[in-house]
């Protein structure tokens, strides 16, 4: 048992890319639903529109790179409009089952045969990521012994974590300023708001499109980290992961996604590492009877679950979350 | 316009007919109807709210007074009618808009943002800030000036509400009659012209009531106009200066509430025969003998 290597492969994971595009998804869900109340549970949509906004762009429009970046921004806008538009007026609810089906739909029609030849059908498309990949400064990666990155890790690590700290610079300005109180108004009751003047459905709008944006953010920097955009990448749980990590660091507050994301998966991949040295090698230190090697990798989940469920009774306002704030209830 | 016809002294002459003409009203309604299924909840012909007075809503549960509430202020829509409100139409106009125009309502069930502070409870009420605009918000230079001004009035009203005390604490914290002082004071950040209470007594203690009535009565003396929602007679008897009637979704009666009190039709509809006595004052035996003898009756 190496628990160093244990370590390093936890802690490489918690400070890289895919934690990067976790803390970015969990960021705009951290507006929709930690601040404003609005239940999203269709962010993979947003962040598969971001991606393939700038794939097919590139790839299948043929148009420059930068024309690309725009339409992954622009694209995640449209949606959260033309989902805002029916749904917004309802309840709470209808946002919810639309974005889910949303998302599926979305997912599907990328990988679908009949489209391959706009999106590439199951296998995604490639090759737009050049321009990306040709601006990385670094000339190696670099090994610490307790973090561990190839050059392009590197690079999108870099940019990672810039985007993230902008982010979180964004959510900081707004939410102390009045808009964001009225937001956390209109999470605690619409109807109140709305007798004071504020128009809720604007709001709730502007909320949508900036939290889908960061979704659309996260999709365009998982294809670029990855230089490929593949549907299988967009699939429901990368929702709810990023929803596990929002809760995990606690929502409503700014650092409450990005601390989630890096425990998460810190988690994750520390388990997934410690059962897959425990069952494997010529006499595992859990035994063959219990558990085997292809079992091991799947108990990660099993346990991430758990810890989810103790930390939900015990601390359910997540790490960082106000106990003061969750304690009261006045309904 | 000349001053009798404004205020409580515009009252004087006014018949007290149902949906009778007031000399200088506020919010005049025509053919107002809504219906929930075969239910007709609010069918009212006429309705005229005398500018710059207390104006009492009362009728028995279910009669459509909260309804007509939510249909004047934007929260639901009529199936027919129209309404002015200072002479501009307000019918099917969204609530947000309707509280703009300067008609803020309170809410039966209060409404107050529990797991905000109650100081930014109060600054929420302000209208017209900067800060609330996405482009200004992240800018802190662009409304900070504003921001303090908002919380100076917050502050002035909290005092005199009395819950200065209580500035920093979650609103979801307060107690049920302290939840109406920050409801109505939040209400007023709006700077209304009318305010719309909806039994803003209810759940209230004696001796919280008082001070509650008191801060009604400066609202008028400030010059708004107060309409209220309201089943405490004490409340309508001391400080309403026109009552409204209504019982199944219609205005039945209208008039000072010592004539409405005195209206047979009124007391049979809603107050009851004994509404003026004290129960503890009244013959024990007496109500006995009445009970057994209702007792009595079903059972034949």
């Amino acid at each position: 048992m190496d628990f160093t290597d244990i370590f390093s492969t936890a802690l490489t994971q918690a400070l890289g890319p895919n934690a990067i595009v976790y803390a970015l998804a969990a960021i705009g869900l951290n507006i929709h639903f930690g601040y404003t109340g609005l239940l999203n549970f269709g962010q993979a949509g947003f962040m598969a529109v971001g991606a393939y906004g700038l794939a097919v762009t590139v790839v299948v429009a043929g148009l420059p790179f930068g024309v690309g970046l725009v339409m992954a921004f622009a694209a995640p806008l449209l949606l959260a409009v033309l989902l805002g538009f029916p749904t917004l007026r309802l309840r709470a609810d209808y946002l919810a089952i639309a974005t889910i089906a949303t998302a599926e739909i979305l997912r599907l029609v990328f990988g679908s045969v009949e489209m391959k030849d706009y999106f590439g059908g199951s296998n995604g498309l490639t090759g737009y990521s050049s321009v990306y990949k040709d601006l990385n400064p670094y000339s190696e990666g670099i090994d610490w012994g307790i973090v561990r990155y190839s050059r392009d890790d590197l690079w999108s690590v870099t940019v990672g974590w810039v985007l993230v700290a902008l982010g979180c610079l964004i959510v900081f300005a707004l939410m102390r300023s009045p808009w964001g109180r009225v937001l956390r108004s209109i999470r605690e009751d619409e109807d109140a708001v709305r007798s004071l003047g504020k128009n809720v459905f604007a709001y709730k709008m502007q909320a949508l499109i900036l939290g889908g944006m960061f979704g659309g953010l996260a999709g365009l920097f998982l294809a670029l980290k990855q230089s490929s955009v593949v549907p299988s990448d967009y699939s429901t749980n990368i929702t709810f992961y990023a929803y596990t990590a929002l809760l995990l660091g606690g929502a409503a507050r700014v650092l409450g996604p990005v601390v989630g994301a890096i425990i998460f998966w810190f988690l994750l991949s520390g388990l997934g590492s410690f059962f897959g040295q425990a069952t494997s090698g010529v006499d595992p230190l859990i035994p063959s009877w219990i558990m085997d090697d292809t079992q091991s990798s799947l108990v990660r989940f099993i346990i991430t679950g758990l810890a989810l469920m103790l930390l939900m009774i015990y601390r359910p306002q997540g790490i960082f979350g106000d106990r003061r704030e969750i304690a009261i209830d006045g309904r | 316009m000349d001053a009798d016809s404004t205020g409580r002294a515009g009252l004087a002459g006014v018949p007290t007919d149902p949906g009778a003409r007031k000399p200088d009203p506020l919010i005049v309604g025509d053919n107002i109807s809504r219906a929930f299924g075969g239910l007709k909840a609010v069918d009212v012909e006429h309705l005229e709210i005398q500018r710059g007075v207390i104006t009492a809503l009362i009728g028995p549960n279910g009669a459509g007074k909260t309804t007509l509430f939510n249909l004047l202020t934007g929260f639901d829509t009529p199936d027919t009618g129209d309404w002015s409100f200072n002479g501009k139409p307000l019918s099917g106009v969204a609530a947000y808009k309707v509280a703009r125009r300067g008609m803020v309502r309170t809410f039966q069930l209060t409404k107050v943002l529990s797991k905000l502070t109650v100081i930014e409870n109060m600054r929420l009420g302000a209208t017209g800030q900067r800060g609330e605009r996405f482009w200004s918000a992240p800018f802190k230079s662009l409304w900070s000036s504003q921001e303090d001004e908002i919380t100076r009035r917050a502050d002035e009203l909290l005092v005199r509400f009395k819950l200065d005390a209580k500035r920093e604490d979650f609103a979801g914290s307060l107690s049920g009659g302290q939840r109406k002082l920050l409801e109505m004071a939040r209400a007023l950040m709006v700077d209304p012209e009318l305010i719309m209470l909806d039994e803003p007594m209810a759940g209230v203690n004696p001796a919280l009531k008082q001070s509650l009535l008191g801060h009604v009565q400066s609202l008028r003396d400030e010059g708004r106009t107060v309409l209220f929602v309201e089943h405490d007679m004490d409340m309508v008897r001391h400080i309403s200066d026109w009552v409204i009637v209504m019982a199944q979704g219609q205005i039945v009666a209208e008039g000072t509430p010592a004539s409405v009190m005195a209206d047979q039709r009124v007391i049979d509809a809603y107050l009851g025969a004994h509404h003026d006595t004290d129960l503890s004052e009244m013959d024990e035996e007496a109500i006995m003998e009445e009970a057994m003898a209702e007792i009595e009756g079903t059972k034949e």
